[in-house]
């Protein structure tokens, strides 16, 4: 018994290999995180993961496994370790305006505490990176003795990006941004998501008053005790949930003290995969590449309207062109019958002619079917159409479905 | 009946002629959530160390080897309403395929149970 083919079992770390720095010309060699020993006393089964130890998932013995996880997340609140993904901090001179030229949102007009998901673009419009950008400019509270009112301080921008590309990531930022503008890679901080329908209850219970402060794509400063936290409301499993980034000597306590309430377990890499596949959630070095431009990847809801006009950052020309002719091929979700998953790579066929290829597949739990997203032509592309995967020596009847999977339940506010 | 292992983390169990393949307990551990099982079809011939079946997990599909060369007499049809009998009783009910026994000496050089216990132990 054995994995298929290296391209298969990618599907399991669901990321590609990256090369992270190396010291004395070695070979990189795969790095701890600040919750490693926590995962490893809970039963998790660690792999390497963007050049990191992270448990794909959990042991029975600790009520874990992918589908255990995943349900536990729809129904309850699963806590993930993301503490591999790049947080980054943008200051100095003007910063919005310098990320505006390299990204397709509008970062300039987004007020403090806000977040918005956006794109890093090369020059052809395909997309580097995915990317949360938060709006961290801090609010200085009045000082009576100086005799200064309350006011916003210094613009800062915090930014979570992809963890297998952050070296590429912090290479193009420097290489673009001018030399006024401050990039401080937040390696001493450790990132984890608390997601499901109760991860506010169970936030409030710990956190007193912190989920009624924020609605979806929302981000506040927390000092928790000694803790200074951001804690931001979004998250990859279209449920409600939170990001907690943490310095790094606090993370194992923090974790500790979620993990106390009855709603929050442990989940792994491989749930989190299945979660977002169901969410429609694209994964960076799968289904969103360099060669992918964000029309083509339908995520036009990520170029902000206005600049779809006036540009005015890297990769506009061809992005509208792109937008006026229509995309040749577009990323879709698709829906299969029975119960054999087809996975990344598998092609897409309208007849005898492949119009297409799988970029994420596999089992949704939630649904009990096989789901995948694809790029097909756009002739193909309209959500009912009928199409075939090719997996080893079957074509499996599938159809194309609107995407999430899974309705996503973001708190918007009451 | 003598139960033989391969170090691939599959199990057959001899009985005369014919044998009886399926994955180790060790295997549906690692592979987790089984959503499906591909089998070979009767009749077919399977060739000793070549893809005999094959297991999606929620993650991922592995191949499954033949342990013996032989001619498939029977696949185990309750794998395909049920492919989590595999998770729940991976070296009984969850077996995979029966087939006819070509050369019997294919069988040596599999390990028995204490043999796969010790190799396990070192993974």
């Amino acid at each position: 018994m054995s994995a298929r083919s290296p391209c298969r079992e990618h599907n399991v770390l669901s990321d590609i290999q990256t090369e992270i720095p190396e010291d004395d010309g070695g070979e990189p060699e795969t790095q701890a995180l600040p919750l490693d020993a926590w995962h490893r006393s809970r039963g998790g089964k660690m792999v390497e993961f963007a050049g990191y130890y992270l448990p794909i998932q959990y042991s029975a013995d600790h009520g874990g496994g992918i589908v255990a996880e995943h349900e536990w997340t729809r129904t309850q609140a699963g806590l993930f370790d993301v503490s591999h993904m790049g947080q980054l901090m943008l200051t100095g001179e003007n910063p919005a305006e310098a990320l505006e030229a390299l990204v397709p949102g509008a970062i300039t007009s987004l007020k403090p505490g806000r977040v918005r998901y956006t794109l890093l673009l090369d020059d052809n419009g395909g997309v580097l990176d995915d990317l949360m950008v938060t709006n961290a400019t801090p609010w200085i509270e009045a000082d009576e003795e100086a005799g200064t009112e309350g006011h916003w301080g210094d613009p800062a921008y915090y930014l979570v990006v992809n963890g297998a590309m952050k070296w590429d990531d912090i290479a193009h930022l420097r290489e673009h941004l001018p030399d006024e503008v401050e990039l401080n890679h937040m390696d001493e901080h450790a990132l984890v998501a608390l997601q499901g329908p109760n991860a506010a209850t169970a936030l409030g219970r710990v956190m007193r008053g912190v989920p009624e402060s924020l609605t979806f794509m929302q981000s506040t400063l927390y000092q928790f005790g000694e803790w200074p936290l951001r804690i931001t409301r979004a998250g990859y499993t279209g449920e409600d949930g939170f990001e907690i980034s943490v310095p790094a000597e606090f993370a194992e306590s923090l974790a500790d003290r979620l993990m106390a309430e009855i709603e929050v377990r442990p989940a792994g890499l491989g749930a989190r995969d299945s979660l977002r596949l169901e969410a429609g959630l694209p994964l960076y070095g799968h289904d969103l590449t360099p060669e992918i431009d964000p029309v083509s990847a339908d995520l036009t809801f990520a170029l902000s309207k206005k600049r779809r006009e006036t540009g005015g950052y890297l990769g506009h020309a061809t992005i509208a062109a792109t937008l006026a002719d229509g995309p040749a091929t577009q990323r879709v979700g698709l829906t299969l019958e029975g119960r054999l998953p087809a996975r990344e790579g598998a092609p897409v066929f309208a007849g005898e002619t492949q119009v297409g290829t799988v970029t994420s597949g596999g089992f949704s739990p939630t649904l009990g079917h096989p789901i995948a997203m694809a790029y097909v032509a756009a002739a193909h592309a309209a959500p009912g159409t009928e199409l075939e995967l090719q997996v080893r020596n079957k074509r499996l009847p599938a159809r194309v479905a609107p995407m999430p999977f899974v309705p996503h339940r973001y708190f918007r506010g009451s | 009946m003598a139960r033989y292992f391969t170090d691939e983390h599959e199990w057959i169990d001899v009985e005369g002629d014919t044998a009886t393949v399926g994955i180790t307990d060790y295997a549906q551990e690692q592979l987790g959530d089984i959503v499906f099982v591909e089998l070979p079809e009767v009749g077919a011939m399977v060739e000793k160390g070549k893809d005999a079946a094959v297991v999606e997990s929620v993650k991922a599909a592995s191949d499954v080897y033949a342990p013996i060369s032989g001619e498939v007499t029977e696949a185990n049809d309750a794998l395909e309403d049920d492919p989590a009998l595999v998770n729940t009783s991976p070296e009984e009910e969850g077996w995979f395929f029966k087939l006819t026994i070509g050369d019997k000496e294919e069988l040596e050089g599999l390990m028995d149970l204490k043999a796969y216990k010790a190799f396990v132990d070192e993974l």
